[in-house]
């Protein structure tokens, strides 16, 4: 065996050892969430898909509260994905574009924002929704949401629009569009699949989000904070089926932007 | 019918003056060359000319005879052809070269027929259906040209089309954009760091150094009346030879040599340079003692470096020259073709 080999050897073993890290418990989340309730209990289980049914599914969606929770859900979550791109995308354009006094500090404070933790935030912000009006709103979740995925979309949407080459719009504006047409003619076009994967990882982002989401709610809970909330009370295979559910999104978007996100990560 | 007219132009990048005051007039119909080494300025003008940059302090850009200082790129009416070529990578080329009539709303059959017209006069018909991704680089650099042509701007504004080319490619450009020039016939300014094209295009050479224009006049005035050591050394493959010297007793004295001003009045204890080309000197039996260094033959003739005293001397010699390397020659040349630059400055000397 020379270096070479035994090298090879290490990477895809590390490899192979993340890939089941993950997978894993996926994969054991997915079978409970589609074999019969009670099966859950059974051992040893069996690792192969052998018996599958929705009826796990069926319980967990027919429960009370829980359809009310996903279109709560996806209304925060659309509502985040509008608000942060409105915001989010242009000031990706100006750190892409223009070099302005405060660049880098910006860039620094954008990602500080980060470092506060939503638990130190969400007392104080409970309060002042109450006062607002917002609490129990799902507005006031999107605006929470908003705030967490604007550090990522201001990012990302920079890295979309360096990509795409200053001279293309200087091209277009010599050729008679305006700075904004030749926005909306070129660089807009050609940053929109980078802009896309930017919203739908806004989507998940607001999906997965719960701390936020249980603490500003009471009556309006977006799914994750019902889950959170049902978790003590409700059967193993009804925590499964809920899992399951709430994962779906994040693995649907990283299977079909995979190789986007390689490039905006990696290529870069 | 557009000249162009440059005053008093700065241009700062924070304390960073890539234009110090430059003025030029480029005449209707003219093909101007700015020449010179990479962050000299040149393609900074020109994207002033464009509108790209925004002129400092009290510099004015005249096209025409409207003052464009402060007007929008396309208020200005030119066209630009882009380094990179930025073809939109998203649009065929039937689109890429119709889009700038499009953005002025001309009416859909003369946009068709403009564009046909133009993808003819750079043999591109039958690429019009593709997109830039199918095209070789050669090919994207003509829908580049295509694009601006069909503007019918009267000035056409180049950065640098043919340098991503590969060599072979690159002559065959350089004529057919010499051939286009001669045809449509607008002013053009024509920005590049190699002194081939310059010389071989350009009605005019504006060379550039530092943010200044040391030099601006056609391309065999500046080869043969370079008007600094810079100049002299920028212009030219192989570039000028350069002796160092002190004048002395009405001769010209320099590292085991001494050579007669002939009637040139330079005071006595002044140190020049003389410049003088390759092809200008020839090997003797009397004159310039020097030894030969290296002979290269090149095809068409050959290439000897000599060393007079510590200084490397090129000659261009026939090809079936017969010094070899380390023999002890003579160098001969007539100092009607040599040029006296001062010593400090590098600036000609007109003596």
């Amino acid at each position: 065996m020379n270096a070479r080999t035994i090298d090879r050897t290490l990477i895809y073993g590390s490899a192979v050892l993340l890939a089941l890290w993950v997978i894993v418990p996926f994969y054991l989340i997915f079978l409970s969430a589609f074999s019969r309730p009670n099966d859950v209990f059974v051992y040893p289980k069996p690792l192969l898909p052998t018996d599958l049914s929705t009826e796990t599914m069926q319980i967990f969606l027919q429960s009370t509260g829980v359809i009310a929770a996903v279109l709560n859900s996806i209304a925060v979550a659309v509502i985040t994905i509008v608000l942060s791109m409105l915001l989010g995308a242009p000031a990706g354009y100006a750190l892409a574009r223009f070099t302005f006094r405060g660049r880098q500090a910006f860039q620094l404070i954008v990602l500080a924002t980060k470092m506060f933790p939503v638990a130190i935030l969400s007392i104080p912000l409970a309060v002042a929704f109450v006062r607002l009006g917002l609490y129990d709103n799902i507005v006031g979740v999107s605006l929470v949401h908003t705030a967490m995925a604007l550090p990522f979309v201001i990012l990302v949407t920079a890295g979309v629009f360096a990509g795409v080459s200053n001279e293309l719009e200087e091209a277009a504006m010599t050729l008679g569009c305006s700075r904004f047409t030749a926005f909306l003619r070129v660089a807009l076009p050609l940053a929109l699949p980078g802009l896309a994967a930017a919203a739908i990882f806004t989507f998940v982002i607001s999906w997965n989000e719960v701390f936020a989401a249980s603490i500003l709610t009471l009556r309006q809970r977006t799914l994750p904070a019902l889950v959170l909330f049902a978790l003590q009370q409700s059967p193993l295979y009804f925590k499964f089926a809920g899992g399951f559910f709430m994962v779906m999104p994040a693995i649907v978007f990283i299977f079909f932007m995979r190789r986007y996100l390689l490039n905006l990560w990696g290529g870069r | 019918m557009a000249g162009i007219r440059i005053e008093n132009v700065t241009k700062m990048f924070g304390k960073q003056a890539a234009l110090k005051d430059v003025s030029l007039e480029v005449k209707d119909g003219e093909f101007l060359v700015l020449l010179g080494p990479s962050g000299c300025g040149k393609s900074t003008l020109l994207r002033c000319i464009a509108g790209l940059e925004q002129v400092d302090g009290g510099g004015r850009v005249f096209i025409g005879d409207r003052d464009v200082t402060h007007l929008a790129p396309r208020a200005r009416e030119i066209a630009m052809v882009f380094q990179s070529y930025a073809v939109f990578p998203h649009m065929t080329v039937a689109q890429n070269i119709g889009f700038g009539l499009r953005m002025h709303k001309r009416p859909k059959p003369e946009i068709e027929k403009r564009v046909k017209e133009g993808a003819a006069l750079l043999s591109l018909e039958p690429f019009l259906d593709r997109y830039p991704s199918q095209l070789s680089g050669g090919q994207r650099q003509r829908v580049a040209v295509a694009r601006a042509l069909v503007m019918d701007a009267p000035v056409l504004l180049m950065d640098e089309p043919l340098s991503n080319l590969d060599a072979l490619l690159r002559l065959q450009a350089r004529a057919d954009l010499k051939r286009l020039h001669r045809e449509v016939r607008r002013t053009t300014v024509y920005v590049t760091h190699d002194q081939v094209e310059a010389m071989s295009m350009g009605d005019r050479i504006a060379v550039m150094r530092d943010g200044v224009i040391v030099q601006c006049e056609p391309p065999m005035r500046i080869y043969d009346h370079p008007a600094s050591q810079f100049v002299g050394g920028f212009i030219g493959s192989p570039p000028m030879n350069f002796l160092g010297g002190t004048v002395k007793d009405g001769a010209f004295a320099g590292d085991g040599f001494s050579l007669p001003l002939g009637g040139r009045r330079i005071e006595t204890g002044r140190q020049l340079v003389l410049g003088i080309r390759a092809e200008q000197i020839d090997f003797a039996d009397q004159g310039l003692p020097a030894k030969v260094l290296v002979v290269e033959p090149l095809g068409s003739n050959a290439l000897v470096t000599v060393m007079v005293g510590k200084t490397a001397v090129k000659v261009e010699a026939p090809v079936n020259t017969t010094v070899k390397p380390d023999e002890d020659v003579h160098l001969a040349f007539d100092l009607a073709h040599a040029r006296w630059m001062d010593a400090t400055s590098g600036n000609a000397v007109d003596a």
